[in-house]
């Protein structure tokens, strides 16, 4: 089948100069692409150059089948229609009337509004939520509000394809989903199609139906996010080198401590997270286990402990691994244990704090055991 | 919301319409020579028929205070076009050195083509303004891509300003006497000696020239802003900027041609208009922009020829003494909400 959007050997920059060469690009109608990459490497290039801002340096970009360099600026921006970085400048503007100059490319030579545009404006702010502030000036608003304005007018212009440049950076956490949902709703709702660029890698995993890698002279990878988000390559794509980014849960852990393990942790379903970024905090390395590799702790462990004592999910733990846990507790100082209850399956784990505790380690528990009679209490 | 803005729109117009009026009769009225309105309506009617006022009315007071009411007009709207186009509040073809440019231009083509007895008519003078306009707005383009900043750019404007100023003395220098007169009086911003004539040439070109911007409004509301959303809006940037750029020097050219330069009236006013109307809407500012300037100017003149009778002020004296401190309100407040 044909794609709805297409570019073809797409080349963008500046000056004739160009910074990304041979894009290829294939959309559907109402799919979300988003744009990921580190700062300046060109995503704001290529979301400009779509939007006709920028001349192409080379190649064709093609919407329904026809070039867009053959379109007119009044056809162009009836089918394209977005939010950029740059501010809007305003005076003496109301939202609504911001919102209202999306219909520039609908309204006579004069630019009147007439009723049927006042009702596309309206159901626009509806959309977005920024009706209660209709009136107020465009310049007085924070900056969350200020960006849904900006939604609001580029939905107005009743764009097939909406071109968006870090839409979400000012938005709290309630306004990112919430605007993420708007996205959604259109694209049901009337088949738009979403071009972004975004920097939360993991509302872009969780909203984009494709994902364009973008980092140097060409573009790395385009795909579906579970094609993008494999283990190690975010990590490459944006170079990073303190801290780790986890592509399968998309969280992020800061610079693990080094040097010789002074902690021993006792952790397991998710007990033990927050416990290891406090002595990732103090600057503390640490050993930890033992943990099933399906453990809400594991992803965390893996990125800030100095050891994990890890083993097969669904397994019992092996003798001769709880003898290679204790002789690592050995080595360290203190222990601090963050269960309180131990399953069938953590007895090993229980062996461990007892034998911590024989061996005089200074032991440290983050709950209180439970006898048990309270573990009745619970059940 | 709408309701309220177009009366306010409506009540603006009246009250600028009227102010127009009101001025525009005082300004006929009063002089060296007071003129009642019996005695215009008599004149008008041929009842009355006292020759000395007639010849004052017809032959200096109306052409002078159309001509009044008329460039007013076209500064405050080459003003309004300028800040627009630098999206800057205090840009206007004085600060930005365009009217100081013209005035060279004419100034040279004066003294040489006198100096050989050419007879030089109203459109010579424009054309040879407009070329000044033009070349002292060029050098303020290519500085404005280099120096960023709205205070910088008007620094080089005043700057370039300077440079047309001092080459326009030194041509007066070697001026004959009797040119000397002339160009000293009108190199001050002068609207004394206009006739029917001049008149009918400016009222012609910034009748078109107005026209012009009137129907470029729903682009220019775009442009204002910012270049990006209106290029997403379809507009034409470069054939829209180059129409400014014409279009707002054609109007410095004008007024240059016929009265010299005249301070702040460029500036102040659509600030002024601006804060009357509550919009930055082209459509409505245009029109009200030009309503504005006629008052202000008409104001101004009426003070300039008879605050210290018979010595007429020069104009630019007036405009600044209620120009400049709107220039320095409105550089106030944009301090004040940058610090918000």
């Amino acid at each position: 089948m044909e794609y709805y959007f297409k570019t073809e050997q797409l080349s963008v920059g500046y000056q004739s100069e160009p910074l990304i060469r041979d894009i290829e690009i294939g959309l559907n109608k109402g799919e979300i692409l988003t744009l990921i990459g580190p700062n300046g490497a060109g995503k704001s290039t290529i979301l400009k150059s779509i939007a006709r801002q920028l001349k192409l340096i080379d190649g064709v970009v093609y919407l329904d089948k026809k070039d867009l360099a053959q379109m007119s600026g009044t056809e162009i921006s009836q089918k394209i229609s977005g939010v950029f970085t740059e501010k809007l400048k305003t005076e003496l503007m109301s939202c609504e009337d911001v919102v209202a100059t999306g219909r520039y490319p609908y309204t006579g030579h004069f630019g009147i509004l007439s009723k049927v545009d006042y009702a596309v404006v309206e159901e626009a702010m509806e959309l977005v939520h920024v009706t209660e502030i209709r009136n107020l000036d465009f310049t007085k608003i924070s900056d969350g509000q200020r960006q849904r304005v900006m939604l609001a007018r580029a939905i107005c212009q009743e764009p097939e394809i909406i071109i968006l440049d870090e839409p979400t950076s000012f938005l709290d956490v309630k306004y990112k989903l919430e605007f993420l949902s708007v996205l959604q709703e259109l694209r049901i709702k009337k088949g738009l199609t979403v071009i972004m660029s975004i920097h939360e890698l993991e509302l872009a995993e969780r909203v984009s139906d494709k994902i364009l890698c973008v980092n140097g002279e060409y573009v790395e990878r385009l795909g579906k996010p579970e094609e993008i988000f494999k283990s190690g390559y975010i990590k490459s794509l944006f170079g990073i080198e303190t801290g780790t980014f986890d592509e399968e849960n998309s969280s992020m852990e800061l610079e693990a401590a080094t040097g010789e393990p002074e902690v021993f942790v006792i952790a397991g379903d998710g007990t033990g997270r927050s416990v290891y970024r406090m002595l990732q905090r103090k600057g503390t390395s640490f050993i930890t286990g033992i943990l099933y590799k399906n453990d809400l702790d594991y992803p965390v462990a893996k990125a800030l402990a100095t050891d994990v004592i890890e083993t097969e999910s669904f397994e019992p733990i092996k003798e001769l691994l709880l003898k290679e846990a204790k002789e690592k507790l050995d080595g360290c100082k203190r222990v601090i244990c963050c269960k309180n209850v131990f399953g069938t399956f953590e007895k090993a784990n229980e062996e461990l704090l007892t034998y911590a505790k024989e061996k005089g380690k200074d032991v440290e528990m983050t709950r209180q055991i439970m006898t048990s009679n309270d573990r009745k209490g619970m059940v | 919301m709408q309701k309220r803005r177009k009366y306010r729109y409506f009540v603006t117009f009246l009250f600028l319409g009227i102010g127009v009026f009101f001025f525009f009769a005082l300004n006929i009225c009063i002089g060296s020579v007071n003129i009642t309105l019996s005695d215009i309506a008599g004149t008008l009617t041929g009842q009355k028929n006292s020759e000395t006022i007639a010849r004052i009315l017809w032959d200096i007071r109306l052409p002078r205070t159309m001509a009044v009411m008329i460039l007013g007009g076209a500064l405050a709207l080459a003003g309004y076009l300028l800040q627009t186009f630098f999206h800057n509040p205090i840009a206007g073809p004085f600060v930005l050195g365009i009217s100081s440019g013209a005035k060279m231009v004419v100034a040279l083509v004066m003294v040489f083509l006198m100096g050989r007895a050419v007879r030089v008519t109203s459109t010579d003078m424009i054309l040879a303004a407009f070329i000044g306009a033009m070349l002292s707005m060029g050098f303020v383009l290519i500085l404005s891509q280099r120096i960023k900043g709205m205070s910088m750019l008007v620094v080089s404007g005043v700057m370039i300003g300077y440079i047309c100023s001092a080459i326009t003395e030194l041509v007066v220098t070697f001026a004959d006497d009797a040119d000397i007169v002339n160009l000293h009086n009108w190199s001050q911003g002068s609207f004394s000696g206009i006739t029917w004539e001049n008149v009918k040439v400016m009222a012609l070109v910034v009748c078109i020239t107005f026209i012009t911007v009137f129907l470029l409004s729903k682009p220019l509301g775009a442009y204002q802003l910012g270049e990006i959303y209106a290029q997403n809006m379809g507009v034409n940037i470069r054939l829209l900027r180059i129409s400014l750029v014409i279009l707002s020097s054609i109007l410095s050219a004008c007024i240059v041609a016929f009265v010299g330069p005249i301070s702040f009236v460029g500036i102040a006013t659509p600030h002024l208009v601006k804060k009357l109307l509550g919009t930055a809407t082209p459509i409505w500012m245009i029109p009200a922009c030009f309503l504005g300037g006629s008052v202000f100017c008409l104001f101004c003149d009426l003070l300039a020829r008879n605050l210290l009778a018979p010595t007429e002020l020069s104009i630019s004296t007036v405009t600044a003494i209620f120009g400049a401190p709107v220039v320095l309100w409105v550089m106030a407040k944009r301090k004040k909400e940058r610090s918000v």
